[in-house]
């Protein structure tokens, strides 16, 4: 099994690891005996993902997914990032290995918990909206 | 930290890779490489034939069977080759119950064994055959009385690995072997891991069956042996022509089997002096690792151990990143994290060993080879501390033992003997 250079390369140097401390929500998915666990920390303006940092206790791949999930959400609008798929971010590192799509699976999860704590505190949630949660009740982990 | 791990990077790029898997596998030495050429080249001839290429092949053949055999204390017809150490193991199981099954069909052995035991036990289960698994204690240590109170009148095999290949922990076999003496139970084990690394003599250690490889051996991937004890009834594995005294058909791998033979004389003669140099940089590496990366404990019995064998748990991390880390910075080690492997699960040796399964992810085996050095042992213990580090600054479950909302499962001065008791509570 070998990784592309994308996902080295963001595993090597993961982008926008640490905490966000004035976060406006926060997702954690995964368990350790898994073997991985994702926190994201999001930081929103006006429905704006102004900034988003993670956490990630997992695999090359676990890393590498979360590290590329912050850059594709920074910048876009909340229902946005809400139709960001684990496929995009697999992609978008040039793929992963058939055993380790369920960390893209995990990375997508991450962020839809973070959206899904920001929509209800902000009484945002719609009927609409909450369809796009599904994944969030699938048990890859 | 950070500062100090991106200039290592740097440097790897101009050092030379360190390799650190000798149990995964060995670079064939040169002698055995010589002597294998040189038989692929001068000597081709099919063993079985009636002229002078295939006597020249038979006459090569039986003089490393006869080599074999010295360097083990066994007779020369007790010494079977295969093409690896899976199938031995699975000739010695299957060849066994198949043998036996009008007198018994129940197995014993334990919940470590390699998967090439193991999943031929569970190919056996399926045909009918019931298997014992053995528990074993912390180190990873099978009891023999364990194994006396399990052997029951219908008992056709036991089959206890020699040593571990992951944690390295070396099986009181002798003493099994014993017990099975004496209730008349033929005795297997799996020695691929220990040949070469400590003294084997299969009769001293009463086995009536052993299996090894060659490439753990500095020989090369495609062969294995298989001692069978004299009068000790198998079922053939492979059916075909009278090769191998008709129980193993196939043409004979000849250049293969020379190159074992002088793999093995090669490990014997150096095995006293490599043991102890290997075990001297063993023991330099897991002081060093301990007392430099905090939460971090041996897996495995911290004496009764394979000259060559490393394997800790560092809390809070998973070992794939670690293995990756490790490679940018040129050494090559292995992991029983899940994620090294295509199922979700941690390795069975570390979950048998009563790990929870959180530790089991972040482990790492580092295991040393004639190659290793003092200079090799110096640049590990520089960088793991500051690949740990790295990986740990990114973890989540780091964070929450930092802000205290979550308790270490190692404690920070770690150690070689640490009890382990239940994974995180989450509750």
């Amino acid at each position: 099994m070998e990784y592309s250079k994308k996902v080295l390369d963001h595993f090597m140097n993961p982008r926008n690891v640490g905490e966000i401390e004035d976060a406006t929500a926060t997702g954690t998915v995964g368990n350790p005996i898994c073997g991985d666990i994702m926190k994201m920390y999001l930081k929103i303006e006006d429905n704006v993902i102004v900034d988003a940092k993670f956490k990630t206790f997992g695999c090359g791949s676990a890393i590498a997914t979360s590290s590329m999930a912050t850059e594709m959400i920074i910048g876009k609008t909340t229902d946005e990032a809400l139709v960001l798929t684990n496929k995009a971010v697999a992609e978008a590192l040039d793929g992963l290995p058939a055993v380790k799509m369920h960390c893209s699976v995990l990375a997508e999860q991450a962020v839809k918990k973070a959206l899904y704590d920001y929509y209800q505190r902000e009484g945002l949630m719609t009927p609409e909206r909450e369809k796009m949660f599904k994944i969030l009740d699938d048990d890859e982990h | 930290m950070n500062d100090q791990l991106e200039r290592q990077l740097k440097e790897a790029e101009h050092s030379p890779r360190v390799y650190f898997d000798h149990a995964a596998t060995t670079a064939p030495c040169p002698e055995v490489l010589d002597v294998v050429t040189k038989m692929l080249k001068h000597v081709f001839g099919n063993p079985s034939s009636f002229y002078k290429e295939g006597h020249k092949a038979s006459y090569m053949l039986e003089d490393a069977r006869s080599k074999i055999a010295s360097l083990l204390d066994v007779r020369s017809d007790e010494i079977f080759f295969t093409s690896c150490g899976t199938e031995s193991d699975n000739w010695a199981l299957k060849g066994m119950a198949f043998a036996n099954a009008s007198k018994g069909r129940h197995i014993i052995t334990s919940k470590i064994e390699h998967h090439a035991v193991l999943h031929s036990a569970e190919a056996l289960e399926k045909r009918g055959y019931e298997v014992t698994y053995l528990n074993v204690d912390r180190f990873g240590l099978i009891d023999p009385d364990d194994v006396e109170k399990s052997i029951r009148k219908d008992t056709i095999l036991v089959s206890i690995m020699t040593a571990n290949n992951e944690i390295g922990t070396i099986e009181p076999i002798g003493e099994i072997g014993a017990i099975c003496r004496e209730h008349r139970v033929p005795f297997h084990s799996d020695g691929v891991q220990a040949l070469g690394a400590i003294p084997i003599r299969p009769r001293e250690l009463n086995c009536d069956m052993m299996s090894f490889s060659g490439h753990k051996l500095y020989a090369p991937k495609g062969v294995g042996v298989l001692y069978k004890r004299k009068g000790l009834h198998l079922a053939n594995f492979m059916d075909g022509g009278a090769q191998e005294g008709g129980r193993r058909a196939g043409t004979e791998n000849v250049a293969y089997a020379v190159g074992f033979a002088k793999a093995l004389e090669l490990a014997v003669k150096s095995l006293e002096g490599e043991a102890k140099r290997q075990t001297r940089l063993r023991d330099r590496l897991i002081d060093g690792i301990i007392q430099r990366v905090p939460h971090t404990k041996l897996n495995g019995h911290p004496t009764k151990r394979l000259p060559n064998n490393v394997n800790v748990s560092f809390e809070f991390i998973e070992g794939e990143s670690i293995l990756l880390l490790l490679d940018a910075l040129g050494f090559s080690c292995s992991s029983g994290s899940a994620c090294t492997s295509s199922s979700l699960d941690p390795s069975h040796v570390l979950l048998g060993i009563g790990m929870p399964a959180e530790i089991a992810h972040g482990s790492l085996r580092v295991t040393l080879g004639r190659s290793s050095t003092d200079e090799e042992v110096d640049r590990f213990l520089d960088v793991i501390p500051l690949v740990v580090e790295r990986l740990r600054v990114m973890s989540p479950l780091w964070e929450d033992y930092q802000q205290g909302s979550l308790a270490a499962i190692i404690p920070e001065e770690g150690g070689k003997d640490v009890p382990i008791i239940g994974g995180y509570d989450f509750s």
